[in-house]
C-alpha cells in the first residue's frame, strides 16, 4: 500500500458502503431473516410449551429433546440441515417430497434466505419454549377456574388470559432473539457461502474483507451495523419496558 | 333461588379420602357455612359442587337436576376465590362483563349490567382501573361484582375474607351478609374462621377429616354440640374440658363448659392459680392452672381483681355442662 493511499477520505467509505449494489439487500436479508426467525420460533414455541404444560406421556424425554438443539454449535446444525435434511438429491426433506411425488425442493438453490431462517429457528425455538414454559407454569390456577366458571372455552382462555400473561416473556424473547440475530454468521457461511439472497450485514462485513480486500468499505458496514443494532435495542428497549411496567 | 342437594358424595386423591360419604341439603336462599381446620375437605367440597374436580362417587343435585357431568359453566354457580383471582390486565370493567363477553351478550347490556352490579357493589369510581391499583377490599368487592353479574344460581365462595385486615374483614362480613339478604341468592361460604361462621351463617356445616360433625343454626351449634370435637372447635375462647372424677360425677367421659358459664365462687369445686390474664377492655379472660395441673379458661368482668399468681375458685353452670361418653359424643341431646 502506498503511503498516499493513508488520507482521511471523510464520509467516502460510508458512500461507497450505501451505493455498493450488494447493501439493501444485506439489509433486507438481515430484517426478513430476525422477522423469519422470530415468527417461527415464537410461533412453534408457544405451541410447544402449551403441549408440553399438559401431555403427560414422556413429557420428561419431550423436554430434553426440545432443549437438545440450543447444545448444538451453529455451524454443526447448519451442516446437519444442509447435508443432511435439506440435500435436494439424498436428503430427508426430499425423500419425503418423494412420498407424495412432488419434486424436491433445491433449498439453498431456490430459497436460501428460508432455508438458513430454518435452520436459525430450529435453533432458537428451544429458549423460546423454555421462557415461555416457565411463564405458563407461572400462570394462576384460581385465574383459570374463574375464567371457566365464567363460561370461557380453552380458546377463549388462551386469548384473553394466557397470551396477555405471555406478553412480557414474548417481549423478553423478542429483545433477546433480535440482539443475537443480527450477528448470524455460520450459518451461512456452512450453507450458501453468501450471495446476493442470503447475505446479511454481519456476512457482508467478512465478504468485503476477505474477497474484496475493502477494509474500508467493511469498517463503514460494522459501524452501520453497530448503528442498526443500537436503534433496534433502544426501541426493543422501550417497547419491552413499556411493558414491563404495565 | 335454588338448592343444592349432595346424596353420599365421595372424592379421594390417591389414597385420601378427602370427603367421605358427604349428605347434605342446601337451601334455596340461606347462607350455608362450611367450618372446619385446615385439609377437612371443606374447600375440596365446594370445588366438588363447582364442577372444578370430578366428584368420584355420589349425587350433585342442583334443583334436582343431576350435575355431576355438567361443566362448570353449565352448572349456573359463581365463585369468588380466595386469591379473588381477578383477570390482572382487563380494567374492573372487563373483569366484571368477562363472563357475559364470552356468553356474546351484546355489548349493550353487558355495559348496563356492569353498571348496575358496580352500583349496588360502590365501584362504579373504579371501572377504568385495573386490579394492581385496588385495594383488597375493593379487589374483594370486584371479585363478588364478577360473580352477581352472571346472576348465578348460587354463590360460592372459598375463604374470601383470609387476606383482608381484621377491620375490613369484620365490614365485607357484614356487606357480603347484607348483599345475600337483599337479593335473596343461594350462598356457601367456606371458612376455618368460627367466628364468621357463627355470624354469617343460617346453617353451618361442621367438617373434619371429610367428614360432616354437625349440621345446624350457629346458636343451636353453639348451644347443643353434638360431640367435643365441635364443642372445642366453635366458640371463642374454646370450651374448657375435664375428665376423671370430676367427669364421673356427671356421668361423663368427659365434661365441657364454655369460659362464660364459670362463676367466680371461692367455696366452688374448681380451684386454682390464675396463670396470665388478657384484658380486652369489656372483659378479662383468665387463664387458670386447676390443681390437677388442667388448663381453664373463664370470662370475668374487668371490675374483678385478678393477678397471675393467687389463688381462684370456680363453679361451673350446672345447667351448662355439656356431658360427653368415651366415644366424644355428647350425652342428652336435645
Amino acid at each position: 500500500m502506498a503511503e498516499s493511499e493513508h488520507e482521511f477520505v471523510g464520509l467516502a467509505n460510508y458512500l461507497h458502503l450505501v451505493t455498493d449494489p450488494g447493501f439493501l439487500p444485506a439489509l433486507g436479508n438481515t430484517l426478513a431473516l430476525i422477522a423469519l426467525v422470530l415468527c417461527i420460533s415464537i410461533g412453534l414455541g408457544l405451541a410447544l410449551a402449551l403441549l408440553l404444560e399438559r401431555a403427560v406421556l414422556g413429557r420428561g424425554v419431550l423436554r430434553l429433546l426440545v432443549i437438545s438443539p440450543f447444545f448444538v454449535m451453529p455451524p454443526v446444525a447448519a451442516l446437519i440441515w444442509k447435508n443432511l435434511l435439506m440435500q435436494p438429491t439424498s436428503g430427508f426433506f426430499a425423500w419425503i417430497a418423494s412420498l407424495f411425488g412432488v419434486p424436491p425442493i433445491d433449498w439453498f438453490a431456490s430459497a436460501p434466505l428460508i432455508a438458513i431462517g430454518l435452520i436459525v429457528a430450529w435453533q432458537w425455538l428451544p429458549f423460546a419454549c423454555l421462557i415461555l414454559l416457565t411463564s405458563l407454569q407461572s400462570f394462576d390456577r384460581e385465574q383459570r377456574e374463574a375464567a371457566q366458571l365464567d363460561g370461557a372455552s380453552a380458546l377463549a382462555i388462551l386469548h384473553h388470559l394466557v397470551l396477555p400473561h405471555l406478553a412480557r416473556p414474548m417481549a423478553i424473547i423478542l429483545m433477546m432473539e433480535t440482539i443475537f440475530l443480527l450477528s448470524v454468521f455460520a450459518e451461512i457461511f456452512v450453507t450458501t457461502g453468501g450471495g446476493r439472497a442470503s447475505t446479511n450485514l454481519a456476512f457482508l462485513v467478512y465478504s468485503q474483507v476477505m474477497f474484496q480486500y475493502d477494509i474500508g468499505v467493511a469498517s463503514a458496514a460494522g459501524v452501520v451495523a453497530v448503528i442498526l443494532a443500537n436503534v433496534i435495542a433502544f426501541f426493543l428497549v422501550r417497547a419491552v419496558g413499556r411493558s414491563l411496567d404495565a | 333461588m335454588s338448592n343444592i342437594v349432595l346424596e353420599r358424595v365421595s372424592k379421594r386423591f390417591g389414597d385420601t379420602l378427602v370427603t367421605d360419604n358427604i349428605d347434605l341439603v342446601i337451601p334455596a336462599g340461606k347462607f350455608t357455612v362450611f367450618v372446619g381446620p385446615s385439609g377437612c375437605g371443606k374447600t375440596t367440597l365446594l370445588r366438588l359442587i363447582a364442577g372444578l374436580e370430578d366428584i368420584d362417587q355420589g349425587r350433585l343435585l342442583i334443583d334436582g337436576a343431576d350435575m355431576g357431568q355438567t361443566p362448570p359453566a353449565a352448572r349456573g354457580l359463581a365463585m369468588v376465590f380466595q386469591s379473588y383471582a381477578l383477570y390482572p390486565h382487563m380494567s374492573v370493567r372487563a373483569n366484571l362483563g368477562f363472563a357475559l363477553k364470552v356468553a356474546h351478550t351484546p355489548p349493550r347490556d353487558i355495559a348496563a349490567r356492569v353498571e348496575a352490579v358496580a352500583k349496588l357493589l360502590d365501584l362504579s369510581a373504579l371501572l377504568d382501573r385495573k386490579p394492581a391499583a385496588l385495594s383488597g377490599g375493593q379487589r374483594q368487592r370486584v371479585a363478588i361484582g364478577r360473580a352477581l353479574v352472571r346472576e348465578p344460581k348460587a354463590f360460592l365462595f372459598d375463604e374470601p375474607l383470609s387476606n383482608l385486615d381484621a377491620a375490613l374483614r369484620s365490614q365485607m362480613r357484614i356487606e357480603i351478609r347484607r348483599l345475600q339478604q337483599d337479593l335473596g341468592i343461594t350462598a356457601i361460604y367456606v371458612t376455618h374462621d368460627q367466628a364468621e361462621a357463627m355470624t354469617m351463617a343460617d346453617q353451618i356445616v361442621v367438617f373434619r377429616e371429610g367428614r360432616i360433625e354437625q349440621v345446624g343454626a350457629p346458636l343451636e351449634i353453639y348451644r347443643r354440640p353434638t360431640n367435643r370435637f365441635v364443642a372445642g372447635f366453635i366458640g371463642s375462647p374454646c370450651m374448657n374440658f375435664l375428665s376423671g372424677a370430676r367427669a364421673a360425677a356427671f356421668g361423663a367421659t368427659t365434661i365441657g363448659f364454655r369460659p362464660e358459664h364459670l362463676r367466680l365462687d371461692a367455696s366452688g369445686e374448681l380451684r386454682g392459680v390464675v396463670r396470665t390474664v388478657e384484658h380486652l377492655g369489656n372483659e378479662a379472660l383468665v387463664h387458670v392452672q386447676l390443681e390437677d395441673d388442667t388448663m381453664i379458661t373463664a370470662r370475668c368482668t374487668e371490675d374483678t381483681a385478678l393477678h397471675p399468681g393467687a389463688p381462684i375458685a370456680f363453679t361451673p353452670d350446672p345447667a351448662s355442662i355439656h356431658r360427653f361418653d368415651q366415644d366424644n359424643r355428647a350425652l342428652d341431646v336435645g
